[in-house]
């Protein structure tokens, strides 16, 4: 009998904590969202996003911060994607676990810890002072592309690593090479892990705000080539409430970055749905 | 070495690791013979298939000692050809393995790695080999849907047709039937028959009746062993090993 109630209690004690857990996280999200959107809704007008900011952003809209914005995730991903998808493909197909594998892994994971402020020094003083690119688009992306590197290179490894082996035999018993072997079916049956992994990146891109600062500037004005510094939106919403210019505009700004994220998970999950139904 | 022999395995042995799978094996197939290779888990079946088109490579950590020659020339010379080799001795795996794609691109992705593409000679190829798997019938209105759709039985034959798209000289078959009905595997064994024409085969049995309804000779392996080889017949009614004798009249196993 005093088990029973013991048991009970533990059990009734545990459930009370674990739905005050849940409950709380998403109590939290809602407020943030709540808050955000709130202020920020009312701004959004069609002006507000195709007319570029006036008086430091007092004024205007977000169309240059916007635009930059995009730039500098596009060459972040262009980039990283690509050399970590390689580094993944590296460490699962082509090395078996050794010494160099083991190295290669200690380094991202340690990459994955680093703050961004201290890649945005790296950037600052690699690419915009040594290799001289200044503040722009390319000294920014090119520290994102870095900064990016670990979550790209987990998830894509995680993903090639669950293609069943067996595949890999098929394909190497009808006499595929090893890259053939890569690029015919372990890529595209590893894709949708990969498209999860670079989803993850844009949004931290789109987010970061330290980094960017210190590698692609805070300019306002329309960026014309890969050189010209840039402010992203991120840097936009800090300047703003920063320095109290406009709070108003800084709450647009941050709803008008929420839907943007929030837009593309949509498009992005829907496209990898409709891939996995394809080939299923 | 015996003249006229599709494959010959001299004194092979294969270790993985520490531990050795197949113990000094001489073997001999025939050209257009059905030969079965049985015994019971464990015993090194698999291994001496996957030896035989050096799948066993993609492993780590495994040897060998002895030779495997195929038309006379040994495999595991450093100038052989990897991919012509494995695209001379066509495996098909013990469970079915449809890539998640199409039919027509699971049959056509042998032919597509050594650059045929052309559409029409591609078709002609692809349903060259689902008929010679006798699926073809049962397929020839959904090529171009998922291949996992298809049933067990239909998957395990159309990897029998991938394998057929490349025409290689030697089939391997690991358990081809296991998991099939007996439908499916009646099937699977008719079509066997029909492609001994122009195939060697190698068949590692799904259970010893399998082994005595197609195949031509049989080795019984035990424990990396060949214990003894022979004619159908003969192994399966007058055994000249013990071990053999207590193994098909289903003493252990």
């Amino acid at each position: 009998m005093i088990i029973n109630r013991t048991r009970y209690l533990t059990q009734g004690i545990a459930k009370i904590l674990i739905w005050m857990g849940a409950l709380s996280t998403i109590a939290v999200m809602i407020l943030i969202l709540f808050q955000i959107l709130k202020e920020g809704l009312p701004v959004l007008t069609l002006r507000f996003f195709l007319e570029s900011p006036k008086s430091m952003g007092r004024e205007g809209g977000i169309f240059s911060t916007l635009i930059g914005t995009a730039a500098l995730t596009v060459v972040a991903i262009l980039v990283g994607a690509p050399f970590g998808v390689g580094t993944a493909v590296f460490l699962r197909e082509y090395t078996q676990e050794s010494k160099i594998s083991r190295v290669i892994r200690f380094g991202t994971d340690c990459l994955a810890g680093v703050p961004s402020i201290i890649f945005g020094l790296f950037g600052f003083v690699f690419f915009v002072i040594k290799l001289n690119m200044g503040w722009s688009i390319l000294s920014g992306g090119l520290t994102l592309s870095a900064m990016i590197l670990p979550t790209v290179i987990s998830t894509a490894e995680e993903s090639i690593k669950a293609v069943p082996n067996s595949y890999r035999e098929v394909s190497y018993s009808l006499g595929g090479t090893r890259w053939q072997t890569v690029t015919r079916v372990v890529l595209p049956n590893a894709l949708p892990g990969i498209f999860t992994g670079i989803l993850l990146s844009i949004g931290r891109s789109i987010g970061e705000t330290a980094a960017v600062i210190l590698t692609a500037g805070s300019s306002l004005v329309m960026p014309t080539s890969l050189f010209s510094p840039i402010r992203t939106m991120s840097v936009h919403f800090y300047i703003l409430a920063r320095e109290g210019i406009s709070m108003e505009m800084a709450y647009g700004t941050g709803a008008a970055l929420i839907l943007l994220v929030l837009m593309i998970n949509m498009v992005a999950q829907w496209l990898i749905n409709r891939y996995i139904r394809h080939r299923t | 070495m015996s003249q006229g022999s599709k494959i010959v395995i001299k004194d092979f042995t294969f270790y993985y690791d520490s531990s050795q799978a197949l113990r000094n094996i001489n073997l001999a197939i025939r050209p257009k013979e059905i030969f079965t290779i049985f015994g019971p888990a464990r015993s090194g079946k698999t291994t001496i298939l996957k030896s035989l088109n050096r799948l066993t490579d993609l492993t780590l950590g495994t040897r060998h000692t002895g030779a495997i020659f195929l038309d006379g020339i040994d495999i595991y010379d450093p100038k052989v050809d990897l991919t012509q080799l494995r695209r001379r001795i066509g495996m098909v795996f013990d469970l079915p393995t449809a890539l998640p794609m199409s039919i027509f691109d699971n049959v056509a992705y042998g032919p597509r790695l050594i650059k045929i593409v052309q559409g029409k000679r591609l078709a002609e190829i692809v349903e060259k080999a689902l008929r010679s798997a006798v699926l073809w019938e049962e397929v020839k209105d959904r090529l171009h849907t998922s291949a996992l759709r298809l049933s067990g039985g239909q998957q395990q034959r159309l990897c029998l047709a991938r394998t057929l798209a490349l025409e290689p000289e030697v089939l391997m078959l690991d358990e081809p039937c296991s998991g099939l009905d007996p439908i499916s595997t009646a099937s699977i064994e008719e079509t066997l028959v029909q492609l001994k024409k122009d195939y060697t085969i190698i068949l590692v049995p799904h259970n010893i009746q399998q082994a005595s309804r197609v195949a031509d000779r049989a080795g019984f392996f035990l424990n990396g062993d060949l214990v003894e080889e022979g004619t159908v017949y003969q192994i399966f009614t007058k055994p000249l090993d013990k071990r053999t004798e207590d193994y098909v009249t289903g003493r252990f196993g």
